[in-house]
């Protein structure tokens, strides 16, 4: 079973990298997004400081989310997926493996950019690395829930505009306890709490995710 | 329970409803459009008896609050459209569940029939809820906890609606909405500690709204009234719309057949 | 009672236009709702026949 999941994880990230144009908008778009903000509020750099977490956090949420599309898109376009359900394996650990190497392709370039656009924002070199350890426990929760969107509307017209709508709602706390953290952080209040909290929201979300997107998946191939 | 309900009716053969204890008689889809025809009419009538005792007792009988004045007259409409909201999302969620694990199509219809109308609640507290802090805390909206939540709530009523509106295949629509109301719910409680941890960080903007002083007893018993009012009408619309859902789905020639001599006049 | 007029009950203490906004659109809700219901069975009933 292991090599099954090493086989789909590498196959997935082969193939983010033969479409690496993908990823890259993805990316460009976080980076778009975050970067409207100074030039629709003004370059005063209180004022950036201020809202970098949640500007940040908002656009890494809004990215990630735009990313979900690729996720079972493909694989149902040329029948993988169907193969998947019919594997001897149990499907949640497959889709689990397909959701790590998403999160790869998506989450960790979020996080490995952020560094660079919280110094846009004037945040302090301790506040960059709590908002990068807040980005790197978060955007896999993310993944992990966004996948249930993603797996509930596999094959529909309207999936693009359905999944954020489905997602965002669900998302809520993530983006909460990452911009709290912080938040905190830049208020010297320390973002202990708000780590763990983040922490366990992915290991919920670790625990809980898969399984519920192996069910969509059994009922949107059915 | 499965054995009785699954399979495809095909249109113009409808299927006896089967022999056995009651309720699983009206598990069929087919055999329940009747009941809930004749059902529907008493729930609203409930439904205007209970808002008409509720109303007079909440602007006759009840006093003026000593604090708010009259317009605290609100939350006779306010606090039951907001427990309804909560309350009907956790009902459908039940039904979706239940549709999800006995493969009961009628459960899977009574979810979808929930949604519509625990949105317009939801919406209606939002709406009552904002006409009443304007007068009194002087502000439309507040970020409050509450208040957030109930709007997230709306937000995952008119997730599941469009999930269901987006798929044609009826029973991927059933057990896909059931999916997502069973992650919904199981993250409802996530959601509304998260806001009241991110409320209680953000205290400056934020106005106590827990600090109720404390009611009088004819206050509690219109609003009592007026909640099981809207849990009647509730019920009502349900059942109204699930029979539109079971003509829509299984033809109207095989609720019509089925029905045969129980049906009276028409009602609606 | 509460009211002595007509014109007292209508005021609400001079938030007249807060309760019976509230009112009025929980009761325009719950009529476009009815009236939904009821157009979308008759759509229903209309419809030669449904989808297996």
């Amino acid at each position: 079973m292991w090599r099954a999941l090493k086989g789909i994880f590498a196959r997935d990230l082969a193939l983010a990298w033969r479409q690496r144009a993908d990823v890259l908008s993805s990316l460009v778009f976080f980076v778009m997004v975050v970067s409207l903000f100074p030039l629709g509020l003004g370059p005063e750099p209180a004022t950036l400081r201020a809202i970098a977490p949640g500007v940040l956090w908002v656009a890494a949420l809004l990215s990630s989310t735009l990313a979900l599309g690729r996720l079972f898109a493909g694989d149902h376009a040329d029948g993988t997926l169907e193969q998947m359900l019919l594997a001897p394996q149990p499907l949640a650990f497959l889709v689990l493996s397909k959701i790590a190497a998403h999160w790869v392709a998506a989450g960790l370039p979020l996080t490995a950019m952020a560094p660079l656009l919280g110094l846009q924002f004037d945040m302090a070199p301790a506040d960059i690395a709590v908002l990068t350890a807040t980005l790197a426990l978060g955007t896999p929760a993310l993944s992990l829930i966004g996948a249930i969107g993603a797996a509930l509307t596999v094959g529909l017209r309207g999936a693009a505009v359905l999944v954020p709508l489905l997602v965002l709602p669900l998302a809520i706390p993530v983006l909460i306890f990452g911009a709290g953290a912080v938040d905190a952080a830049e208020a010297g209040r320390g973002a202990g709490a708000h780590l763990s909290l983040l922490g366990g929201l992915l290991a919920f979300a670790l625990a809980g995710a898969p399984l519920a997107c192996a069910a969509a998946l059994r009922i949107s191939l059915d | 329970m499965a054995s009785s309900d699954s399979g495809n009716h095909a249109p113009g053969a409808p299927r006896r409803a089967a022999a056995g204890p009651l309720w699983l008689r009206y598990a069929a889809p087919v055999a329940f459009a009747p009941l809930a025809r004749r059902m529907t009419p008493w729930f609203f009538a409930a439904a205007a008896v209970l808002a008409v005792a509720g109303l007079y007792i909440g602007f006759f009988v009840a006093p003026t609050d000593a604090q708010q004045g009259e317009v605290y007259r609100v939350i006779f409409i306010h606090v039951p459209a907001a427990w309804m909201s909560m309350f009907i999302y956790l009902v459908m969620a039940f039904w979706a569940a239940v549709g999800l694990a006995f493969n009961t199509r009628l459960s899977a219809m009574m979810a979808s029939a929930l949604a519509p109308t625990g949105a317009m609640f939801t919406f209606l507290a939002l709406w009552t809820g904002a006409l009443w802090g304007k007068p009194t805390w002087g502000t439309w909206w507040v970020w409050d906890a509450r208040l957030t939540s109930e709007l997230i709530l709306l937000f995952l009523y008119v997730g599941f609606i469009a999930l269901q509106a987006a798929i044609d295949d009826p029973r991927r629509a059933d057990r896909a909405g059931a999916v997502l109301a069973i992650v919904g719910v199981v993250n409802v409680p996530i959601i509304y500690f998260s806001v009241r941890w991110w409320n209680t960080l953000h205290q400056g903007a934020s106005v106590s709204l827990t600090a109720a002083p404390k009611m009088a007893a004819t206050m509690l018993t219109g609003m009592l009234v007026m909640t099981l009012a809207c849990w009647m009408y509730a019920i009502g619309a349900a059942l109204w719309r699930v029979r539109a859902i079971i003509a829509e789905r299984e033809g109207d020639a095989a609720v019509e057949e089925q029905s045969g001599t129980e049906r009276g006049g028409r009602t609606t | 009672m509460n009211w002595g007029s007509a014109g007292d009950f209508l005021a609400m203490g001079g938030h007249g236009l807060y309760v019976w906004g509230s009112y009025a659109v929980s009761a325009a809700a719950v009529l476009v709702e009815v009236l939904g219901l009821r157009a979308r069975l008759r759509r229903a009933a209309a419809q030669p026949g449904g989808q297996p």
